[in-house]
């Protein structure tokens, strides 16, 4: 849910990046903390185990600019990819305002990216939310590595709505800001069409 | 479809913060915060500099949710009140009128029971307080909405 605060000036979002485990949400919020000015970010917050598989949310806030005297703020989350963290990604959706699905493309991941996608339409429903009427965006990551599926193939299988698709790969940052972007703009216009 | 944004007004501001500055000097605290459940910071006061609010507002928030997780598995409703001790400061964090949570950081210059007791007292102001922004937030206040005067032209400018 957003947040409004007319006494700072400030319009609030969340933003929440989904998908199966190890396909590179958090590597996305690693190459957004690197390449956002000082001044414009905060302190990214990792909830991770020893072995950096992530436990229950990475947590970054980023500054955009401003809007009509508006400082425009994002709170970018990831949920946890591992299926049994299941009860920690339902509390991450709570009060989201956009969502970037982050499918890894890879073969042998596809069955991953499907379960999870079908994981994340049941835990918005639980919440109340509607896939058909929230902003979000697919990234097909890992472009780079060979044995990837074609993106039409990734279409027909995962984006079903047509919502903007990016390929990426998130390793080297290709792709990340214009999937981020993106959802941006989503976010903001649905904002304007129910105000 | 999203929910709508929650919302805060000046005056509403103005109000929450001082009944928290009330509480920091009867809690004998360090800092106290105002977080929403979905970890956006509404308020904060006291010795804040050190502290990244930001972060704060959004581990409360996953903190209270966690916990709320962890209530209904052992067939609780919710655990409203959360405390974490540390070497030198420690931290009271309790959920007010369902929509709130109000952090107080405090050290050996209070004790828990004080907290405890300030807590209370200061929770049912705030109560008050949010149920009347809520209300207005319901009415939908349109006499000052940010969001209709947001142009595309607005939204294009952000990424130049």
């Amino acid at each position: 849910m957003s947040f409004i605060n007319y006494s700072a000036k400030e319009i609030n979002c969340k933003i929440v990046y989904y998908g199966p485990g190890l396909c590179g949400k958090t590597t996305n919020l690693q190459f957004i903390y690197k390449k956002t000015r000082p001044e414009a970010k905060g302190k990214m917050v990792t909830l991770a185990t020893e072995t950096e598989r992530t436990l229950f949310f990475d947590f970054l806030p980023i500054a955009l600019g401003d809007i009509k005297g508006f400082k425009v703020r994002f709170h970018l989350y990831t949920v946890p990819g591992q299926i049994f963290y299941d009860a920690s990604r339902k509390l991450i959706l709570k009060g989201v305002d956009g969502i970037i699905f982050v499918a890894d493309s890879q073969v042998d991941r596809m069955d991953a990216n499907m379960e999870s996608f079908d994981n994340m339409k049941l835990n918005l429903d639980e919440q109340g939310y509607n896939l058909d009427n929230i902003p979000y965006v697919i990234q097909y990551n890992k472009r780079d590595l060979p044995n990837v599926v074609p993106v039409a193939e990734l279409n027909k299988v995962l984006n079903v709505n047509g919502v903007p698709e990016f390929e990426a790969a998130a390793f080297d940052g290709t792709g990340v800001f214009e999937t981020l972007k993106s959802v941006v703009k989503l976010v903001l216009i649905e904002l304007k069409k129910g105000a | 479809m999203p929910q709508s944004p929650f919302v805060m007004y000046d005056e509403e501001f103005k109000e929450l913060t001082l009944i928290i500055e009330k509480l920091l000097r009867e809690a004998n605290s360090k800092c106290v915060y105002l977080v929403d459940k979905d970890g956006q910071l509404m308020s904060a006061v006291g010795e804040t500099k050190d502290i990244d609010a930001t972060s704060l507002a959004s581990l409360t928030a996953g903190n209270i949710a966690a916990t709320g997780g962890l209530a209904k598995v052992i067939g609780e409703k919710e655990f409203s009140i959360l405390f974490h001790e540390g070497e030198r400061d420690n931290i009271h964090i309790s959920v007010v009128g369902q929509r709130v949570i109000l952090v107080v950081i405090f050290d050996k210059r209070s004790s828990l029971g004080l907290v405890r007791l300030r807590v209370k007292k200061a929770s049912e102001d705030l109560t008050k307080s949010i149920e009347k922004l809520l209300s207005r937030m319901q009415a939908g206040a349109a006499q000052e909405n940010i969001l209709k005067e947001i142009t595309d032209d607005d939204i294009e400018r952000l990424f130049h």
